[in-house]
């Protein structure tokens, strides 16, 4: 079994994990019951692991439709007494918000933990909003973890937290936290038997004004004794000493914080909160009181920063407080040890000593993500491409969604003029249906489609709306590395499961123009995407193939490889491959003899065949690899 | 002890799985190691870098001057993260281009691989044509193996050939062990130091 070392009853033991896989152990060790979530980068390898090892660990699992359904599962969970944890993306809280907020009034019974995974310098997200705010909005507490093993630890002490208080915790990662990988010692499995029971109470579970008037007092009231807490708990700590310079920092900067200062031996106390909401206003205050310095390190938004100034602003202390609000550290994307390093600089007057290599500046090509070699998505954005050349359409609005295919905004496919998030391809094209003359065609994947893209479809619909709405059904959630969802016979546990047939469900809605294609036969998706353009009203296109990289998977570990090549006594070097289907495997050199020839690099061809069914002189050829 | 490394690349290279395994090693050897990779959208064609330290240190990243190593999968992609490396630092080259698909649609300019080399002065420059050893060894996707067996041979890299050996095995599908146990051997011979 994959991950099978992760649920090992083995305290001591070393691992080198991911800091998620890190989360699934400390929930293991707490004897978490029930966990739910929607893929989303970078929390999601915390799913990958649970559909591995949740069954061998006694507990449930599920890849719900959204954030907000996961959030739901989970809550009702807790308060039937089990300990339940749902993560996602910090996009993920946007579209689980409504409920997330709810149940800071609602509180739980069994623990339960909300993991959002934040994106500083948005490595793959649309924005790198700070989720920390969420918690001061809710009323949550919250934890940021610094590292592999603090993933581990604090989350169950996060689970402690939230019985202690009857309410969800919510646990503040970052891709910087979740995808580092460290050497993380394990603990002891606590499986305590628990079966669900819910108590029925309608005042403390049904969210009606009458009861959240009181919800609300009684929710400020716990987290009052939750700063009791916070001033106090083993997850916030002061490290060093010194009286002159003080340092406050929590999540991942607290690690370049703490290698800058050990590299510089500079003489500062450094205060590494984990545990920063409610805010530790005692410590904090105890900690500048003591220092003539206090320097700030966080990513992103000036939380701590904030919370510090209204501290000594409140408290009349008159310390130096250097942070991003006057200029000393910037506000957007990751921090650095050379970030780090640089405001030290401008703070201390102090020169760093830095060896950085200085290249020789060579003109180096771009190399952007593009759509894996064999990826169906290409295949289906080359028939588009060529349905709208061949129809003369120049001006399609092309509404896109979140997912791998949004890469298709990239010559010489251009498909992509615009998009807000996941499942924005529908609502969106009806609105530029209904206010231009243009034809629009709308993007969208499997998984995309599923989670926020049915209510828009229905709008689309009712509203007659004239449009081309394409899902890009890749039997997975590939972007997010391959989990399941609804459409797919398998769930969470990795057991069969039900699943929702697209075609029947759109025509369900009452849209006749309904066609699946395989984009691999090239010709009959341009064919069906020409007679979709030109339809009146409502037209769907389900173009359906597995992701390459699943199929390269399943062939090569049965030891069945091949790949394509050019045949250079055929090749007329036209360009249709290399310029106009474009795989990233496929690429033009300049030759010994001064001409330009156009080659399939073999390490990157996955043998998909495309590009030798599109080539007009039959000069690309299989070759079997052993 | 503290030893930087950065290892770059094209995706679909295999560089996340050869850094885990140096990871696996690592620990293996009782070193503490801490490394950051960065997951998600497409997962072949585009550029990715992954930061290891090994030895005592807790940032996840290598700050500008702090790579000892640069492990380049593919030149273009060495050359762009020399900034992380300091004046004798080791960095192994992969010889063989992967020419990006902005060559051929937007008209950009991959130079060559010699001049990209010469460029790297006062850096201990290891160039092997990796993919044509692990051709040699069977298939190119070997690629990634024989960058570590020639990253074994670099004289501040602290882990042992026999600890590599043994991560490999303990990651690598056991169909194709004697593949990637070639392709080790032939990027191990091909370092003349």
């Amino acid at each position: 079994m994959r991950y099978e070392n992760i649920i090992l009853d083995e305290p001591g033991r070393k691992e080198f994990l991911l800091g998620n896989e890190a989360i699934v152990r400390g929930a293991i060790e707490a004897g978490v019951d029930f966990a739910s979530t929607y893929p989303g980068t970078p929390s999601s390898e915390i799913g990958n692991v649970l559909f591995y090892v949740a069954k061998k660990a006694g507990m449930y699992f599920e890849f719900s439709t959204n954030e907000k359904v996961a959030l739901e599962v989970s809550a009702a969970a807790a308060a039937s007494g089990l300990r339940s944890m749902v993560f996602f993306k910090h996009v993920g809280l946007n579209v689980a918000a409504d409920a997330f907020m709810s149940t800071a009034y609602v509180g739980t019974n069994g623990g339960m933990v909300i993991i959002s995974a934040d994106d500083p310098s948005m490595h793959s997200s649309q924005n790198e909003q700070d989720n920390r705010y969420y918690a001061l909005i809710s009323g949550m507490p919250m934890i940021e973890p610094s590292n592999a093993q603090e993933m581990k630890d604090f989350i169950k002490e996060a689970f402690e937290i939230s019985e202690r208080y009857k309410l969800p915790v919510l646990f503040r990662t970052t891709t910087r936290v979740n995808h580092v990988r460290g050497i993380v010692e394990y603990g002891e499995i606590k499986r305590e038997k628990r079966e669900g029971y819910f108590h029925k109470n309608p005042a403390k579970y049904v969210i009606l004004p009458s009861a959240a008037r009181r919800m609300h007092l009684e929710l400020l009231e716990k987290l009052k004794r939750v700063e009791e807490e916070t001033n106090t708990t083993w997850l916030n700590r002061i490290e060093g000493s010194g009286n002159e310079i003080g340092i406050i920092t929590s999540g991942v900067a607290y690690n370049y914080v703490h290698d800058v200062v050990k590299e510089l031996n500079l003489n500062a106390k450094i205060l590494k909160l984990a545990f920063t909401h409610p805010f530790p206003r005692k410590l904090v205050k105890e900690f500048i009181g003591n220092v003539k310095k206090v320097i700030i390190v966080e990513e992103l938004e000036p939380y701590l920063e904030k919370e510090t100034r209204l501290v000594a602003q409140m408290n009349n202390m008159q310390v130096e407080i250097y942070g991003k609000l006057n200029g000393y550290f910037p506000r957007a994307y990751e921090y650095n040890p050379d970030v780090v390093k640089d405001a030290l600089e401008k703070i201390l007057g102090i020169k760093i000593e830095r060896n950085s290599y200085n290249p020789t500046d060579i003109s180096l090509p771009s190399r952007p993500p593009v759509l894996c070699p064999g990826c169906p998505h290409r295949a289906t954005y080359y028939a588009a491409m060529m349905a709208l050349k061949q129809l003369k359409i120049k001006d399609a609005i092309i509404t896109t969604d979140i997912g791998c295919y949004t890469l298709g905004i990239q010559k010489p496919y251009e498909m992509a003029d615009y998009l807000l998030c996941m499942g924005s391809s529908i609502g969106t094209a009806v609105g530029f249906s209904k206010s231009t003359k243009q034809k629009v065609i709308g993007f969208v994947g499997d998984s995309t489609f599923f989670h926020a893209s049915i209510p828009g479809l229905i709008d689309a619909y009712h509203n007659k709306a004239n449009l081309v709405y394409v899902i890009l059904d890749n039997r997975t959630t590939a972007m997010t590395g391959h989990q399941p969802h609804p459409g797919l016979p398998m769930n969470g546990m990795g057991e069969p499961a039900p699943y929702v047939d697209i075609e029947k469900l759109v025509r369900g809605i009452g849209i006749d123009f309904v066609k699946t294609v395989d984009p691999y036969d090239v010709k009959e998706t341009i064919r069906v995407f020409k007679e979709a353009i030109q339809h009146e009203g409502i037209s769907v296109i389900i173009s359906k193939r597995e992701c390459a990289l699943l199929w390269d998977a399943r062939r090569r570990k049965q030891g069945e490889w091949w790949i394509y090549q050019i045949n250079q006594d055929k090749c007329t070097q036209c360009g249709l491959c290399s310029d106009w289907l474009a795989c990233a495997a496929i690429f033009k050199r300049k030759d010994e003899d001064g001409k330009v020839r156009i080659y399939i690099n073999d390490a990157l061809c996955d043998g998909c065949g495309v590009c030798a069914t599109i080539c007009p002189f039959d000069a690309i050829e299989k070759k079997v690899i052993k | 002890m503290k030893v930087g490394i950065v290892y770059a690349g094209v995706g679909g290279q295999g560089v996340l799985t050869a850094s885990s395994i140096v990871g696996k090693a690592a620990l293996l050897s009782g070193m503490n190691v801490v490394m950051s990779e960065v997951h998600g959208m497409a997962q072949r064609g585009g550029i990715v870098v992954t930061e290891m330290k090994i030895g005592e240190a807790k940032s996840p990243l290598v700050g500008n001057g702090e790579g000892d190593i640069i492990v380049g999968f593919e030149p273009v992609e060495a050359y762009r993260v020399l900034h992380k490396a300091h004046r004798g630092s080791y960095v192994i080259v992969n010889t063989e281009p992967i020419i990006p698909t902005t060559v051929s649609l937007e008209g950009e300019n991959y130079p060559k691989v010699e001049e990209l080399l010469k460029s790297m002065k006062e850096l201990n420059v290891i160039a092997i044509p990796a993919t044509e050893l692990a051709r040699k060894a069977g298939n190119a996707i070997a690629t990634n193996i024989v960058m570590l067996g020639a990253l074994s041979r670099v004289p501040v890299f602290p882990i042992s050939k026999d600890k590599l050996v043994e991560a490999i095995k303990a990651t690598i599908n056991p169909r194709y062990h004697e593949m990637n146990l070639r392709a080790f051997e032939l990027g191990y011979e091909a370092v003349n130091l």
